[in-house]
């Protein structure tokens, strides 16, 4: 909770602050209010009326200590760097395949895998015009597709987070693919990015495919398959970032993720699950923006308020359950399409204000993000920038380096009183999974986006390049990298051929299976997708079937 | 012919493919409503036919075109389907982000403007306002042909 300002004995204090405040005021005559996006209004200067750390063992503790507001292990980024996880996916298998290892031969521990769009949108390469395929992602449809895009990859030994929405057919690819190459799925890791199903309908983004009660059955099937047969995989990640680069405020953005996190461990708990095994493996992924301490201090409220949640409300006994795991992602919408150098310097101020945040896993945006998917040269800027904040800025050196900065610790204790209302908020109106399905979220996020974009439009808010400091439009900006289209035309042929020659009548019996399933109370739809991609069943039939079975998702349009 | 001239312009706004980035058509949509046009709004991942029968039976003067990722690419497709159907009145204007060098294939089909990141909503409220007014046009001269 925000604590009161305390008032320490200073002698002298408030003389030297009432001169300060009138030579402030000569200076500075008139004054329009100043607010973060959070709406919270920021004063010139900070003191130890605003923050006097009376309560430091309380809020703050030492970092691997609850509630954990100063990092969640103890020796932070000094022991081990956070993980350079960039995402790619782009073209076949084979494109992604190439790239992969030459990230994986520059020393990358962890790869990711974004899918093709069509993907994201349930349907099979051969459902689509082809001119769109593998613009956005990796086509990757089956089994097959899988193993070559991991041919050479050490499924066991590298961390894999895959963009991989419900009901998770890329991780069902990859352990069909380790059981090929005979590896314990014991030793399989990585996370279920976008496994989030309630922040793909709130922020409308990708892709819809199951309807809500669906998604909330085949989300818990997936927890409960991997709790139990793939231990060191997260099934769960709770995003953020798509609601915020909807629109959601920084302060909104938190508060609706930790509800969502509520959410599901509340709908773990009634299904019977234990939730010191099931919380430990949530971890979150939050967008980092360029609104330095407001995101930093977003953040660390964000960390004590999950470790109060987790342990008194979730009642999870285990600390390694209220730690607050999350990877960033420096935020697109920050980038301008205008003047797209300047992106380098916005990256930049993401990254570092993620690293002073104390993140365990970072992305950051190639500069020409905001026009295309990147080019290997501009991944290559992104990485270095990761490198250069580390390595000459020394980022790492001390652990949450502005912890006891009087603003830092004032506006993460606003921070947290902001983000308790957005909880309250929703805990009111019946918990997320209700707040989603009204359109309650929805409409605070528009207002906010609207509200967001007039600032812009009328110039209170400033983005360089945008609406200040215009310049004659340069071209610096390579050109789109697009796929080989004969390349994907004989993917998609040889998927046709593929479906053609797969023993049908085994598909039939396992799409019989999954539907069965779905229609049962106790057996597990994951399940029978892993034993379905085994035979040769497609990304798109699984989706077909898990529709017919548990109905079709429409996005809930709100004005 | 000037009642019909006095209702409101009727616009649009959609996504056709496989992207649902939908911030920038809300608030183009919004940006519209409140410059007194009818507003026909569609979630994303709309196909080519569907868009085709939605702007025939909303009888709409323009369609905004929201393209985040890459679905910009199949809009030439869309003006043809739009031609195929006798909607050549209908205007099209896309919005997001086209790369420099596919701008041209867009232009070329018939799309009447591309705008960027940072477009500003007068520019984009007065410009598909200029267009709804030549789009009533069209159809009064087709509606002149038809019965002279």
């Amino acid at each position: 909770m925000t604590q009161m300002a305390v008032q320490l004995p200073l002698p002298g204090f408030e003389q030297a602050q009432g001169e300060w405040r009138s030579q402030y005021s000569r200076q500075v005559r008139e004054e329009r209010p100043i607010r973060n996006r959070s709406g919270i209004e920021i004063q010139p200067l900070y003191s130890q009326r605003d923050w006097s750390g009376e309560r430091y063992l309380d809020d703050l503790g030492f970092p691997g200590q609850f509630p954990y507001t100063r990092g969640i292990y103890p020796s932070m980024h000094r022991g081990r760097t956070w993980t350079q996880r960039q995402l790619i996916g782009l073209g076949t298998p084979e494109d992604y395949n190439k790239r992969v290892r030459r990230i994986i031969d520059a020393g990358a521990t962890a790869i990711s895998l974004l899918p093709c769009c069509s993907g994201f949108r349930g349907i099979d390469c051969d459902e689509v015009d082809p001119v769109l395929l593998g613009t956005c992602g990796t086509v990757i449809n089956t089994t097959d597709h899988m193993d070559r895009a991991l041919d050479g990859v050490p499924v066991g030994e590298i961390s894999t987070a895959m963009n991989d929405p419900s009901p998770f057919t890329l991780l069902a690819f990859t352990l069909g693919v380790a059981r090929r190459r005979g590896v314990d799925w014991s030793r399989v890791t990585g996370t279920s990015n976008q496994s989030d199903y309630l922040s793909h309908f709130i922020a409308n983004h990708q892709f819809f495919r199951l309807s809500l009660p669906g998604s909330r059955r085949v989300l818990l099937d997936h927890i409960e398959f991997c709790r139990r047969h793939v231990p060191n995989w997260n099934p769960v990640s709770v995003v953020g970032q798509h609601m915020q680069q909807a629109g959601a405020t920084p302060a909104e953005t938190m508060g609706f993720t930790l509800s969502t996190a509520i959410q599901y461990a509340e709908d773990c708990i009634a299904r019977g699950m234990d939730i010191d095994d099931v919380l430990r493996r949530f971890t979150f992924f939050f967008d980092i923006s360029i609104s330095f301490f407001e995101e930093i201090a977003k953040f660390r409220a964000g960390r004590r308020i999950w470790a109060r949640i987790a342990r008194d409300r979730l009642g999870a006994k285990d600390p390694a359950c209220w730690r607050f795991k999350f990877h960033g992602q420096t935020s697109g919408v920050d980038l301008t399409r205008q003047q797209p150098l300047n992106n380098i310097a916005r990256v930049s101020i993401q990254a570092m204000t993620g690293i002073l945040s104390g993140l365990q896993s970072l992305h950051t945006d190639a500069y020409d993000e905001a026009i295309a998917c990147p080019s290997e040269e501009t991944a290559r800027v992104a990485v270095a920038t990761q490198n250069i904040l580390r390595e000459e800025a020394r980022l790492c050196d001390v652990i949450d380096p502005l912890g006891g900065s009087y603003y830092v610790e004032w506006l993460t204790d606003q921070m947290e009183a902001e983000i308790e209302s957005v909880i309250a908020k929703i805990d009111a109106a019946g918990g997320m999974y209700t707040a989603a399905e009204v359109g309650l979220v929805q409409t605070m996020i528009g207002e906010s986006a609207l509200s967001f974009q007039e600032q812009v439009d009328s110039g209170e808010r400033k983005i360089v390049g945008v609406n200040c400091y215009l310049i004659d439009e340069d071209s610096t900006v390579p050109p789109a990298d697009r796929p080989d289209p004969d390349a994907m035309l004989r993917h998609v042929e040889r998927f046709k051929a593929f479906k053609r020659e797969r023993s049908q009548e085994q598909v039939a019996r396992a799409l019989d299976a999954l539907a069965r399933a779905a229609n049962s109370t106790n057996e597990n739809t994951f399940e029978k997708v892993v034993e379905a991609v085994e035979v040769g069943v497609t990304h798109g039939e699984v989706i077909g079937c898990l529709r017919r079975e548990l109905g079709f998702g429409h996005p809930l349009i709100v004005a | 012919m000037t009642s019909a001239d006095a209702r409101p312009f009727r616009v649009l706004v959609t996504k056709i493919g496989l992207d649902g980035h939908d911030r920038g058509s809300r608030i183009v949509a919004a940006y519209l409503r409140d410059a007194g046009m009818e507003v026909i709004y569609t979630p994303p991942w709309q196909t080519i036919s569907g868009v085709v029968k939605l702007a025939m039976e909303e009888d709409v003067d323009i369609i905004g075109v929201s393209s985040l990722a890459t679905d910009h690419l199949i809009v030439p497709k869309m003006m043809t389907a739009l031609r195929e159907e006798g909607l050549d009145h209908v205007r099209v204007v896309v919005g997001g982000i086209v790369p420099d060098e596919e701008k041209d294939v867009l232009l070329s089909a018939g799309v009447s403007r591309i705008f960027g990141p940072g477009a500003a909503r007068d520019e984009i409220v007065d410009f598909v306002a200029a267009l709804g007014r030549q789009s009533r046009s069209d159809r009064i001269d087709e509606f002149s042909e038809v019965n002279s």
